[in-house]
């Protein structure tokens, strides 16, 4: 059977796993696949798994690197439960991956790195390929090393550095095993190796080398296509949330007519936001790298201070370096935002990987009564949205707030419809310019309890501010115990006035009620609406809400659900938004709390969904879906 | 994006046509409520003093301070001003003259707030050089907190939180504030405010981070700490006080000097009939910190007097104007910044339709 003879099947959606060392590629490799599936046209979802040392030793179990792809030609809301295809580059990927590959499913291995050493490593006292072990899988053995070697053979690099050549050959196999073009990739390597052509021109070999290696071997009997996406019209990219986030509060910055402060302190999984701010000083964006967390929020609110819309991004470890500030910023009612991409804890925990547990601490986490707004984004996409909202929500009512976002969206990545800054409404900024008589720093705007946010520099409005007790309307220092009481209720009700200017929260499935919904805030929406819509289709009682306000809650939370028999809220945490609900509503909450450092996969929740036992659907109301 | 309106990232110069300030100007309404007699009043009345004669308009000064008895100082002066909190005013202060360059912002420290608990922020903003003036008031102990060992107090001091006597080896500020290469470094006494008021002119007339250390006399909890010098009639004896360009000569009738001995310094003594010569001189402006920093060291317990005056003072493009040139650079590149170009970077390169 000649190449060009070969079976082409249409696919639905695949979900394709790259993992093997962590000095392999894999992250690069997978960023590769998915850029190329995205500009054709494929919707996707990604989820990066990477170990917290950059080398752990090779070979190692410790040391895996995996990128997993889901690529489809309809809307898909997950990076995919299980991989169907699995690219492993060693024995300790086969190892750590090998138990979540489907049943059946395409298992493509580096021959030649099952030496008799990485076998060792990865624990495995006789080779899996060989042993008859794989034999539920379509595996494929590829002696990629070799292969590459060969191909490189008049390539004047030495052994070693055409060896790190492989995932390109890799890339190239499931390029052609899916019918993708190759020439986003040929263009990335031209681009970013153009000072090294030695280099450019071993990945690009490598590349083709794979590509026409799956081509020409008759191994692989099938290859597979997958069509274009049928989703909303409009022009899209591909976006992580962490990108999304930087440009949100970029254009946040310029809808206000003002300019953009950052300050952060590297940490995993919030270092990226600094990254992409920093590149972009044309547009005025100030970045400082601090010398530790604590200067970051002392400098984000300092430069609030001085007028500018200030942000500072941290995770878990140092949000709470950060949390006296915090006390600061609200005591000094400046607008701030701070953003807390979320990561396994307590203490350092899993840098590397996600998790949901610092609700409590976004929402309470202070010393006295210390309340500011809180919010999540559902998706990478949405960090654009909620960083535009969480300056708008600062700045309206001069209060900090915060961004709930987690590793698994600010690593992943989506197709994302391109905004029309034009259509983005203005974010109005008042900076008074002269008091009628002596100036007070805490009279209020009646409607919004927003206080004045006059700079420094302005003739006439000079005034002092601080972390003491602030006296009503003068801000000057105050022990009166009914001042205190009435200043702490005047800070929440200010909080809780934002609840009149945040949207309803959205119903999907039976608006009017039902017998079970599941309540979810953040990254978890992927999962829980997949989930649900395939309960639905199954004739199931089921809706979802998600929650993009956590602090305050939106005003119809506690009618919505009243309308339901039962509700259930999964999380990434033992249970903070349950208890939450529970406290505000006197609902009876179940949890289904998962801490693996891992995203839900849609199963989870569908057996969780089964387990409930919920009622049938009427017929007609099958397909009743509100977005 | 709107265009950049604050002022260019020059130094903190005087306005011409600015209108002519007083003293009065700057006292606020707020009752000052140190101890009675505390070092503090002198330095606030000293500074009082000084900030009209700096051709500033008050609206650009801008007092950040910490925690402790020191910080409570941006309350009594009539400009902007920012207590924050334990240790970090420097980060507020950078955060605020990276976004409005204009201001002359002033820090207002303590031993236990600067030194302690903010003593990696003291480095940083040193280090960066961002164009402020740090007040340090030392009084080698805790006031605010009712008496306990600071990083200044001396070895085996009893305190409170000591009563067996420190031990902590305290930290000498002047050698710290060397280490981490401040542009402008120098020490004033609160019972001299003719030196003071020099001292902070020259601190705030200069471009980047100044870092004056300022004796203070806890009359509660660390009385007469610094009496050697603190007190006139014994001060010649036991201070010497550095000027550019000048031998190192001191003393009630001016007969002592500082000679140097290969790299080691010496006290020595002269009379009427063979006058001071041959004595090394002051060179605040040398670039190598070497000899400031051997000035630093010299130890009163072991015979030195101890030196007042400017350290150094040396210039370097401050961290402002780094980030300003930056983002010029980036402009001139690229492209001022507008809507359609924020438009071009958020569509990025690779993009696809679907109708």
């Amino acid at each position: 059977m000649s190449a060009n003879q070969r079976k082409v099947e249409d696919a639905e959606n695949v979900v394709i796993r790259f993992a093997g060392d962590s000095g392999d590629g894999m992250q690069l490799t997978g960023m590769q696949f998915t850029d190329t599936s995205a500009i054709i046209g494929n919707d996707i979802s990604t989820l990066p798994d990477f170990p917290a040392e950059i080398r752990a030793p090779a070979g190692s179990l410790a040391g895996v690197s995996g990128y997993q792809v889901n690529f489809s030609n309809f809307d898909i809301r997950t990076p995919g439960d299980a991989p169907s295809v699995l690219v492993v580059m060693n024995p300790a990927a086969l190892k750590t991956n090998l138990g979540d590959l489907e049943k059946g499913g395409i298992l493509i291995a580096n021959s030649d790195a099952f030496t008799p050493d990485n076998l060792r490593l990865a624990g495995y006292a006789q080779n899996p390929l060989e042993d008859g072990s794989l034999k539920g899988y379509r595996l494929y053995q590829v002696p990629m090393t070799k292969l590459v070697e060969t191909a490189l053979k008049d390539n004047p690099l030495s052994f070693r550095q055409k060896e790190r050549c492989k995932n390109f050959f890799a890339l190239g196999l499931v390029y052609w095993m899916f019918n993708r073009p190759m020439e986003p990739t040929l263009k990335w390597i031209q681009e970013k190796f153009k000072k090294n052509p030695d280099v450019s021109d071993a990945n690009t070999r490598s590349l083709n080398a794979g590509f026409y290696f799956g081509e020409t071997t008759e191994a692989f009997e099938v290859r597979y296509q997958i069509r274009k996406a049928r989703i909303a019209p409009g022009t899209y990219r591909k976006i992580t949330g962490n990108e999304a986030l930087a440009l949100g509060l970029m254009t946040a910055a310029e809808r206000a007519g003002s300019h953009l402060f950052f300050a952060g302190y590297p940490i995993t999984p919030a270092s990226d936001i600094l990254h992409e701010l920093a590149k972009h000083r044309r547009f005025g964006v100030k970045t400082f790298q601090a010398e530790d967390e604590i200067s970051a929020i002392g400098a984000t609110i300092g430069a609030a201070f001085g007028g500018a819309l200030a942000v500072t991004a941290s995770s878990g470890p140092g949000i709470a370096l950060k949390t006296e500030g915090i006390g600061l910023a609200i005591m000094t009612e400046l607008p701030i935002v701070i953003c807390n991409i979320q990561r396994g804890g307590p203490s350092t925990g899993l840098p590397t990987k996600t998790e949901q547990a610092d609700l409590m601490q976004a929402i309470w986490g202070r010393n006295g009564e210390a309340p500011l707004a809180v919010i999540a984004p559902a998706t990478p996409g949405e960090c654009f949205t909620m960083a535009f909202e969480a300056f708008r929500i600062a700045v309206k009512y001069m209060t900090p707030v915060m961004i709930l976002s987690d590793g698994y969206i600010a690593n992943g990545a989506e197709p994302w419809r391109i905004p029309k800054l034009d259509d983005l409404p203005a974010i109005t900024v008042q900076h008074p310019t002269s008091a009628d008589g002596s100036f007070l720093p805490y009279l209020r705007n009646p409607r919004t309890l927003a206080r004045p946010w006059a700079v420094p520099g302005t003739p006439g409005l000079e005034h002092r501010i601080g972390g003491l007790e602030k006296a009503d309307r003068t801000g000057n220092v105050s022990h009166d115990p009914d001042n205190h009481e009435f200043m702490v209720k005047i800070r929440r009700a200010k909080i809780d006035g934002v609840a009149g200017d945040i949207p309803d929260v959205d119903v999907f499935g039976s608006p009017e009620g039902g017998d079970l919904l599941i309540v979810g805030w953040g990254s978890t929406h992927g999962a829980i609406i997949s989930a649900v819509e395939r309960a639905r289709d199954r004739g199931l009682d089921v809706s979802c809400a998600h929650l993009r306000y956590l602090n305050p809650l939106p005003k119809n939370l506690g009618d919505v659900l009243k309308r339901f028999r039962r509700v259930v809220v999964p999380e990434m945490n033992l249970g903070q938004l349950r208890l939450l609900l529970r406290a505000n509503y006197l609902v009876d909450v179940e949890g289904l709390n998962k801490v693996k450092g891992q995203p839900f996969k849609i199963r989870e929740i569908e057996q969780k969904i089964d387990e409930m036992n919920p009622k049938k659907l009427g017929v007609s109301k099958q397909k009743v879906a509100v977005a | 994006m709107a265009p950049d309106t604050s002022a260019p990232a020059q130094s903190v110069v005087p306005q011409s046509g600015a209108p002519s300030l007083t003293r009065k100007d700057f006292v606020s309404n707020q009752d000052v409520r140190w101890c009675p007699g505390c070092g503090d009043y002198a330095i606030l009345s000293t500074a009082l003093n000084v900030f009209p004669k700096l051709g500033i308009p008050r609206e650009r000064f801008v007092m950040v301070s910490g925690i402790g008895c020191s910080s409570r100082f941006p309350y009594y002066v009539n400009t902007y001003g920012f207590h924050s909190i334990h240790g970090r005013a420097p980060t507020f202060a950078t955060g605020l003259k990276l976004v409005r360059p204009e201001l002359s912002i002033w820090i207002i420290t303590g031993d236990g707030d600067g030194l302690s608990i903010g003593g990696n922020h003291l480095i940083h903003i040193m280090r960066r050089n961002i164009d402020c003036t740090i007040l340090l008031f030392n009084n080698r102990i805790y006031g605010l907190t009712k008496g306990q060992c600071s990083p200044t107090s001396e070895m085996h001091k009893k305190t409170k939180s000591t009563p067996l006597g420190s031990i902590d080896y305290p930290v000498n500020p002047i050698s710290l504030a060397l280490a981490a290469e401040a542009t402008f470094i120098a020490r004033t006494l609160d019972t001299d405010p003719k030196h003071m008021a020099s001292i902070f002119q020259q601190a705030a007339e200069h471009k980047g981070t100044s870092f004056v250390e300022i004796f203070q006399n806890c009359i509660i909890f660390n009385d007469k700490a610094f009496e050697p010098v603190a007190d006139k009639t014994t001060r010649a004896d036991n201070a010497i006080f550095l000027e550019n360009g000048k031998p190192l000569v001191y003393g009630k009738d001016g007969l002592r000097g500082i000679r140097l001995n290969g790299w080691k310094p010496e006290v020595v003594s002269f009379d009427e009939s063979n006058p001071p010569s041959g004595l090394p001189t002051h060179d605040e402006m040398a670039e190598d910190p070497s000899w400031a920093y051997l000035l630093s060291r010299m130890d009163p317990s072991q015979g030195f007097p101890v030196p007042f005056g400017v350290f150094r003072r040396v210039h370097r493009t401050t961290y402002e104007d780094l980030m300003a040139q930056q983002i010029s650079e980036a402009q001139h590149r690229q492209g001022l910044a507008s809507t359609e170009a924020l438009q071009e970077l958020i569509t990025g390169e690779d993009t696809w339709t679907v109708s």
